[in-house]
């Protein structure tokens, strides 16, 4: 390994997600302990994406904290900024900035409040927390890309709760029409929004042929496997067209207790539950 | 105003590539010559103003100098939380050019009507608002913007509107208001659109011996302040006008920073539309009469407030 194996990519074998299995329930303890210590909402929308967020920054996206500002970076935008501590959690792990940050995590004068506000630590592209204005943005960064011929790709993560919002779908239609193939979406289909079943509240299925009738390549996976994560990110990355990846997950993955049960969407774990859930993600500390 | 916009917009396109006109499916042929020296510049992005907003945010954040354009109601009541959030809060530089702003679109009716942009906009930190009062004052404010982008709000007329200054402002500032005319007694300061009607009434008041002068404030934020304190203490009225409700806009911003002097000077009158939907109002000349914002309207109103001569 060389001197900056804390921040390049690992050129992960098929088969050989082990590293990550780990590092994805590091960032699942952290995501919980700052719930607790700071009394924050949104832990079983912040656990469902965290396979996703760890591939992408541990092997596909080109970002690291030396490129923090380089215009030919990737970018990441997470739409549903409701999830932020999945990101805050990952950014701190790949050195963007100190974890000791997240002694003050959503306190007075913290540099990490519960949504990102804009440039609030390095990595953070957009402050979102209000829904349906990732996409749009990660649209303009990418369109932007092909008129100053810069490569780079733009990943947005969207919870399934935000394709209500009118404007997600103003963007699904327009980025297409621009061949902006440097754009990928994700959808973090949890199958919950915050007060129901989201397939219920609105006719979002077929999801994948919305997406697909909009112009978009799209595909449909376990948004928990990390082999078919990184097989639909080398296929998006191929794609002439926007690409829409739609993950299936479960909302509080990874914690038995929380897994598919909404009232997570607001509860609070108290010291049992999080020593609890430790011990089942097989972490002794941060 | 709005040809006015387009000849600006694409000379200064032609010297700096960062720039990208966003349009909300208006503007047909009038940005043909645009398109044709900035092709890849140009966006139609269709009947979608929040998206068209948003964009021009993840534009900017990428290095251009976005320019989203159209009606102005559509794009600041559709597009206001996408504007509060992309646009002020991340201190996005994107100009925002609403055309058509007021009464423009008289005759189409009030969902074409802005009367309250205005005031919404220049209560969001980080924006500023400017109203130009003519074509030369749209010309320097998009200037303004490519020397120094920050997220801008630039209320424009429609077409044809006669120039009130009479040569090209170089010296023009974003936040210091124009002097066109210097009397003693009543000051009117107009924002926007109204400028030219103002022009009329000041020299109908010289022709009845009321010495008058008269301001362009096409910027209602950042507020002229330094130029306000002279005002009030060199008039003994002061008349804003502006199309544009009464609630909330260039007279209510004049008025919170009188209400803060320790010697106010001179009284002030805040004159715009009332505070209801404008319904069978004709075309803009019909409803600025309804509104008392015509020539006539403006004097009756004004020497009523100043009383006899």
């Amino acid at each position: 390994m060389n001197s900056r194996a804390t921040t390049e990519n690992i050129d992960i074998p098929e088969g050989e997600f082990g590293s990550l299995v780990a590092i994805a329930a590091r960032i699942r303890g952290r995501i919980i302990q700052l719930s607790h210590q700071a009394r924050t909402p949104h832990l079983g929308s912040s656990l469902s994406f965290v396979e996703l967020l760890v591939y992408l920054y541990w092997d596909f996206l080109k970002i690291y904290p030396e490129i923090v500002k380089d215009p030919s970076r990737d970018r990441f935008v997470l739409s549903k900024g409701h999830g932020i501590t999945t990101l805050y959690a990952v950014l701190a792990e790949r050195g963007f900035f100190s974890p000791e940050l997240f002694q003050n995590y959503a306190q007075v004068d913290s540099p990490l409040p519960e949504h990102p506000s804009p440039r609030c630590v390095p990595g953070i592209e957009a402050a979102t927390g209000s829904l349906g204005h990732g996409l749009s943005i990660a649209t303009g960064i990418a369109l932007a890309s092909k008129m100053n011929a810069i490569d780079y790709n733009v990943v947005c993560l969207l919870s399934d709760g935000e394709c209500n919002e009118g404007s997600t779908w103003e963007a699904a239609l327009l980025a297409p029409a621009h061949n902006l193939d440097n754009l990928i979406a994700i959808i973090d289909f949890n199958k919950w929004q915050a007060t129901g079943r989201s397939a219920e509240i609105t006719a979002l299925e077929p999801l994948k042929e919305k997406f697909e009738a909009f112009g978009w390549n799209s595909i449909r996976i376990d948004g928990h496997e990390f082999r078919q994560i990184k097989s639909a990110l080398a296929t998006a990355k191929k794609s002439d067209k926007p690409f829409a990846i739609i993950a299936d997950t479960v909302k509080g993955q990874g914690i038995k207790m929380m897994e598919d049960d909404n009232n997570w969407h607001y509860r609070i774990p108290s010291k049992e539950e999080v020593d609890s859930a430790f011990e089942e993600l097989g972490i002794k500390s941060l | 105003m709005r040809n006015a916009f387009a000849d600006e917009i694409t000379q200064i396109a032609k010297s700096d590539p960062s720039v990208v006109l966003l349009s909300g499916d208006i503007g047909n042929r009038l940005f043909d010559k645009y398109k044709e020296s900035n092709p890849e510049r140009f966006v139609n992005c269709g009947v979608a103003e929040a998206n068209m907003v948003t964009m021009g945010s993840g534009l900017a954040m990428s290095g251009m100098k976005p320019v989203a354009y159209t009606i102005a109601s559509f794009l600041i009541y559709r597009a206001f939380e996408q504007i509060r959030v992309d646009l002020s809060y991340h201190d996005a530089a994107v100009l925002l050019v609403g055309v058509g702003g007021g009464l423009s679109y008289a005759s189409n009716g009030s969902t074409h009507h802005t009367l309250e942009d205005i005031a919404l906009m220049r209560s969001l930190p980080n924006m500023q608002v400017i109203c130009a009062g003519d074509p030369l004052e749209v010309r320097a404010a998009t200037k303004a913007f490519f020397n120094d982008p920050k997220p801008t709000y630039l209320r424009i007329g429609k077409k044809g509107e006669a120039p009130v200054h009479e040569k090209a402002l170089d010296d023009f500032e974003v936040g210091k208001s124009i002097c066109l005319k210097r009397g003693q007694s009543v000051a009117l300061l107009a924002t926007g659109n109204m400028l030219p009607n103002c022009s009329s009434v000041t020299n109908e008041l010289e022709e009845r011996g009321i010495s008058s002068s008269l301001y362009s404030f096409h910027t209602v934020k950042p507020l002229d302040k330094e130029c306000l304190e002279e005002i009030f203490a060199g008039h003994q009225y002061v008349i804003t006008v502006e199309e544009h409700g009464r609630l909330g806009g260039f007279g209510s911003a004049v008025a919170e920073w009188l209400a803060s002097q320790k010697q106010p000077g001179a009284r002030l009158l805040t004159l715009g539309t009332p505070d209801q939907f404008l319904l069978y109002t004709g075309n803009q000349e019909e409803a600025r009469k309804k509104c008392g914002l015509d020539k006539v309207g403006l004097l009756e109103q004004i020497t009523d407030f100043i009383g006899p001569v």
